[in-house]
């Protein structure tokens, strides 16, 4: 097995049940640093369920989870996670509909959590550029005062993976990101990621095989909460057995 | 320090002439009541000055509701449990103030307890003869018991509906624990009688007027300290919480500490009015932990438009006033005329007047604006925003 050191994220033997239902069911995947990973499966596969299993809104009845080689994640709860930095985005988007684009993402960036801290304290210019920053990555500046209410559905996706890049984390989540969304949309969403996996670790849970290509990178199949099939897209889509799981039998 | 943060760096144009209005209604009111013959067209009757003050501790009400639930969507079906847990606070002084003048002139125990042929003055009651005791009970124990409640509840995640049903099964329980005479409170009857408070006579114009003023400071104090919360960054964060609480969590914040924090606030605000609320009327008894005066609460704050500052506080005044009217001239209809205003305004007018005054402005100046821009453009030629819509 590959030396836990070097890893991200580093699952082993996970297993969970709900009512007896195996959701996840001797899990094992290794994500090294730096390394942009594809998880794709059919549904029930399990896909969710392990991204809740690694930002602690579930936990695993059997096996071990460990964040960035050392850190048992098994042991934190939500907020600990993600302060230890794993963002994670949501498959449905989940912004704050009422704020501005730009308030969103002041309250994305890394800095105190503390609730008597947020009452008294003022932004400084040092956010105010990472905001800017931020904005030109996600192709939102020109939205930037507007309520989060108001963007349109692909304009929400990118707000909330721009809020994931606020925090600054080591590992991002990212859930379905181009459901639903337009054609010229999925690829700039593509090309954004590509452009974030330069400099931290992604794994992404998609279903539009097209948008999997785009991203090029190593793609782990899921099938009945265990890994089915891992390697690259062409291997893993002419692997009959995942051919099978998708096509039924 | 606190003084400061609650006025550098200003508050909204709009908070403050609210505040304004606020204060000059503590003075002009008194003022014509007090200075004015009973003759002269523009004095104000003391029962109206009673009524009015009342109305204001309603409004500081209806606004400490409007921090949980507007801002942070916490919708409490209890809140009339703080405002009667700081009125009875409130009573236990005034009751110690009558001193020997009871009807058993027992110089110790207040009449209820005499009736009862209790022998001492129980413990929870030591204390409360001192006004500085009284009042820092009117913000610890409402404050106390919304810490503790929401420690627990939002701990263990109870959130939406469920939470709003074990807020309104807490007032109810403290309704029918208020109610025993063995309680202490007085039982059935509550606290009354009272004489005087702070050493002014409690009947006197001059009383009422400086309760009126009272109340109005409190209010005006409410809208301020409310007002910078909710501007603080913390005051996003509310919102935040209110539109997606799972996202705050995965920012690595702690919702419940959050809700916490305005829960416990939001209870002290309540208390501090049912204090001032106890005097004006006379009276504290156990109905007022009644589910219906909380529900009541809700309805002033979703019919002035929650999530506004001025929205409580108009919606608790109108429906307060109209109350009063209704009940004169119509008294059988105003439950059916409270829920059909209820039904209407969830209906056609789901922000509340005020919230829908404030959508109406906001897109008015939004069409000025992309009219300027529309020129500009034709001016300027300049390339179309880029951007996938």
């Amino acid at each position: 097995m590959t030396n836990r050191a070097d890893t991200i994220l580093y699952l082993d033997g996970v297993s969970v049940a709900f009512d007896g239902f195996k959701a996840i069911n001797n899990l094992s995947l290794v994500l090294k640093k730096g390394e942009m990973r594809a998880i794709i499966g059919p549904n029930g596969a399990g896909k969710t369920t392990m991204m809740d299993i690694v930002t602690g809104k579930t936990r695993p009845d059997d096996g071990s989870v460990y964040f960035d080689g050392t850190v048992d994640l098994t042991t934190h709860d939500e907020a600990e996670i993600a302060i230890l930095g794993i963002g994670r985005k949501f498959q449905k988007p989940t912004v704050f509909e009422s704020l501005t684009v730009e308030d969103n993402l002041a309250l994305a960036l890394s800095g105190s959590r503390r609730v008597f801290d947020k009452l008294f304290r003022k932004a400084g210019t040092e956010k105010d550029r990472r905001i800017r920053e931020i904005l030109e990555t996600i192709r939102l500046t020109h939205r930037r005062d507007w309520l989060a209410a108001r963007l349109s559905h692909g304009q929400k996706q990118w707000l909330e993976i721009g809020m994931l890049l606020g925090q600054d984390p080591k590992l991002l989540l990212v859930d379905e990101p181009v459901a639903g969304m337009t054609d010229a949309e999925t690829e700039e969403t593509a090309r954004l990621l590509r452009e974030i996996s330069a400099s931290h670790s992604v794994i992404v849970v998609e279903h539009d095989m097209h948008f999997v290509r785009e991203l090029g990178v190593k793609v782990t199949c899921l099938h009945e909460g265990s890994v089915l099939s891992e390697g690259s897209l062409d291997h893993v889509s002419s692997d009959p057995r995942v051919v099978e799981v998708y096509l039924g039998r | 320090m606190i003084s400061r943060y609650l006025f550098e760096n200003g508050l909204s144009p709009r908070i403050l002439a609210l505040v304004a209005v606020i204060l000059a209604a503590a003075i002009i009111l008194p003022a014509l009541n007090l200075a004015l013959p009973e003759s002269h067209p523009l004095h104000v009757p003391t029962y109206m000055i009673s009524l009015i003050g009342k109305y204001l501790t309603y409004a500081l009400l209806a606004l400490s509701l409007d921090l949980v639930w507007g801002f942070c969507g916490i919708l409490s079906l209890g809140h009339g449990a703080f405002f009667a847990l700081g009125g009875y606070a409130m009573g236990m002084y005034l009751m110690r103030q009558i001193g020997p003048r009871g009807v058993y002139g027992n110089p110790l125990l207040p009449d209820f307890m005499v009736f009862l042929n209790w022998k001492e003055l129980p413990w929870y009651w030591s204390g409360f003869d001192q006004f500085w005791f009284a009042a820092l009970m009117i913000v610890a124990v409402p404050g106390a018991l919304a810490f503790v409640f929401g420690w627990f509840a939002f701990r263990s995640r109870v959130t939406g509906v469920y939470l709003s049903i074990i807020t309104q099964a807490m007032t109810f329980a403290l309704m029918l624990a208020f109610f025993r005479n063995d309680m202490g409170f007085g039982g059935n009857n509550g606290l009354t009688d009272f004489k005087d408070i702070l050493g002014f006579d409690i009947q006197a114009d001059t009383t009422r007027a400086g309760l009126l003023a009272a109340s109005a400071v409190a209010l005006a104090l409410g809208v301020i300290v409310t007002a910078r919360i909710t501007g603080s960054s913390f005051g996003k964060l509310l919102i935040a919480v209110r539109d997606a609480e799972s996202r705050t969590r995965f920012l690595g914040y702690r919702p419940e500490m959050v809700k916490l924090f305005a829960f416990t606030t939001s209870a002290v605000m309540a208390g501090v009015a049912g204090a001032l609320y106890v005097p004006q009327v006379g009276i504290i008894n156990p109905g007022e932990f009644a589910p219906a005066n909380s529900i009541e609460v809700v309805v002033w704050t979703a019919i002035g438009g929650r999530g506004t500052i001025i929205g409580p506080i108009v919606g608790a005044l109108l429906v307060n006033a109209g109350k009063s009217w209704f009940t004169g001239a119509l008294p059988e209809l105003w439950l059916f005329a409270l829920g059909g205003l209820f039904v209407l305004v969830t209906l056609f007018l789901p922000k509340g007047i005020v919230g829908t005054l404030q959508e109406i402005a906001a897109s008015a100046s939004e069409r000025r604006k992309a009219r300027k821009a529309d020129a500009e453009a034709v001016d300027g030629e300049q390339a179309s925003p880029v951007g996938a819509e």
